[in-house]
């Protein structure tokens, strides 16, 4: 088989949209039109008759009841719902809610604007594995505390939060549980009863479906959770999100929930195998290191540090051919590395030096072969390059050099 | 964001990458920037004594691709100047030079201060004053 150039390695940012996923969706823009709320006619029962068996298969990959499944226009809607929307509704039971630096900037962002209208937010440290400490969850505890949100697995690094066990952290002290599960749904198995959770957001963008749709699942049952509307409108998806349906891209999601319903398990059996092939043979490099938990961690992720080398000047080396994405973001003065990183205590140097590889359906095993070949030379070529590299050979330590920081 | 055709050929080609023996008194050294801003620049100039002109210039850099360039280019404007003139390079040159984003204007920076302060470790190393400008970016 041919090598199929450029290579795609960041499906944690999107993923290609699925065919099948494609030609659900095609008869839904202009032979099947309707409005699912026209309730008068055969256009809008068609266009609802899609969206209530897409909230079927949505609801089915997660092990939810269809009325819990809130569709939006994507996971960052959801996860400002989600807080802002239970902040509101809860407010007399109190103004406090739980999270961890290492969550996603719409989570992080929506608890800013909670503290703006007065609420109080506690901002977990992780330990540097990524892993949030149990103990320190359950003693942020106060009587004002509302909702613990916690994301499922990380975007960066892959990591997969102990979500049961914050359930139940959160279950016993009568507080509600948000996880945002975006990189989580449809890569490993999400299930909201075993998993005690009482609102989840994700996105069907991540999972081989279109962009611009997304859901939040709120509970119904044990207990019924309820979130105050963050749009005035017709009332739509039992009044917590009003607009008119994206019918098409509903079908698309259901459709690709399905897919992922059938296929997830032995995608992710291949997808881990690749990974671990990909990250034993960059970890032959020297100085390479992985960030962030390896035993709890999605199976399509990998997350690895080159130290002495910088992570944009490094995939220049190849992002002709192949695609995937720096934890420095070296594009501004500032030259902020990821948050992410920073928060499991990697120095800024070694996160500057962090490339992030997201797998997905269409990876090949011959692409991960070209990819290992690739940044091997490219990390080998920029190390001849770099006065850091020279000076660790040369055993200078880097860190008692007084650096002029512009 | 794209890089221009000069940026890459550049890093795929990086001019007078390497060292020079920073114990002799014709070699200037100067190392600038920082591990945690993502940038780090090292740059070398070897004096011919009886011609006072840049006989060598090396380099080692730590960072993006316009960086690597903006270094890379600073060595080959070097070689055949003398001091005073290779003092007169402008950060803007480079900028122009490669035609660098507005983001990127900082490793052009990065590059003129690596010139000044090798420079600088040359005179001192020779004796002669310091230049008093060097830090002030």
């Amino acid at each position: 088989m041919e090598l199929n150039l450029p290579i795609y390695l960041d499906n944690n940012a999107t993923t290609p949209m699925d065919p099948r996923v494609l030609e659900a969706m095609l008869p839904y823009f202009v032979e099947k039109f309707g409005n699912a709320a026209s309730r008068n006619h055969s256009f809008g029962w068609v266009a609802e008759e899609a969206v209530d068996y897409a909230r079927e298969q949505v609801a089915k990959l997660i092990n939810a009841d269809a009325k819990e499944v809130i569709f939006t226009s994507g996971a960052t809607e959801a996860n400002n719902l989600a807080i802002k929307g239970v902040f509101e509704m809860y407010a007399s039971k109190g103004n406090h809610i739980i999270t961890a630096t290492t969550e996603h900037k719409a989570v992080l962002d929506a608890c800013k604007h909670v503290e703006k209208m007065g609420g109080q937010v506690t901002y977990l440290e992780v330990q540097p594995d990524g892993l949030i400490d149990l103990q320190q969850l359950e003693s942020a505890i106060t009587d004002k505390t509302i909702l613990i949100a916690i994301m499922y697995g990380n975007n960066e690094i892959g990591v997969i939060q102990p979500v049961k066990e914050i359930s139940a952290i959160a279950r016993k002290h009568g507080v509600l549980f948000f996880t945002d599960a975006t990189q989580a749904v449809g890569k490993v198995p999400v299930d909201v009863l075993a998993d005690g959770i009482d609102l989840m957001s994700f996105s069907g963008h991540k999972m081989y479906g279109p962009k611009g749709v997304g859901v939040l699942y709120v509970r119904r049952k044990n207990p019924r959770v309820k979130v105050t509307a963050q749009m005035d409108g017709g009332g739509h998806e039992r009044g917590m999100r009003s607009g008119t349906l994206n019918v098409t891209g509903i079908v698309g999601l259901g459709k690709a929930c399905e897919l992922c319903m059938n296929e997830m398990a032995d995608e992710a059996e291949r997808l881990s195998a690749m990974r671990d092939k990909l990250e034993k043979a960059l970890l032959q490099i020297e100085e390479a290191y992985v960030n962030g938990n390896t035993d709890h961690r999605l199976p399509h992720t990998a997350n690895i540090s080159f130290k002495y080398v910088e992570g944009e000047g490094l995939m220049m080396g190849f992002n002709k051919n192949i695609a995937l994405s720096s934890g420095s973001a070296c594009t501004s003065a500032s030259l902020e590395p990821s948050y992410v990183l920073k928060a499991l205590g990697l120095g800024d140097d070694l996160a500057h030096s962090s490339l992030r590889f997201g797998l997905g359906r269409f990876t090949t095993e011959d692409q991960i072969d070209f990819t290992i070949d690739a940044i091997t030379t490219t990390v080998l070529k920029l190390r001849e390059m770099s006065p850091l590299w020279e000076m660790y050979k040369e055993g200078v330590d880097i860190d008692a050099i007084e650096w002029a920081h512009h | 964001m794209a890089y221009s055709d000069k940026v890459i050929d550049h890093y795929s080609n990086p001019k007078n990458v390497g060292t020079l023996d920073k114990s002799k008194s014709n070699v200037g050294t100067g190392l600038v920037g920082a591990p945690e801003c993502g940038d780090v620049m090292r740059l070398q100039i070897e004096v011919d004594e009886e011609s006072g002109l840049i006989s060598d210039a090396k380099f080692k850099t730590f960072g993006c691709g316009s960086a690597i360039a903006s270094s890379s280019l600073a060595t080959e404007w070097l070689k055949g100047k003398t001091v005073d003139q290779a003092l007169a390079i402008d950060n803007m040159d480079i900028v122009e030079e490669l035609n660098l984003p507005p983001v990127k204007i900082h490793c052009s920076v990065l590059a003129e201060d690596a010139i000044k302060a090798a420079i600088n470790d040359y005179r001192v190393k020779n004796g002669l004053t310091e230049l008093a400008e060097v830090t002030a970016h």
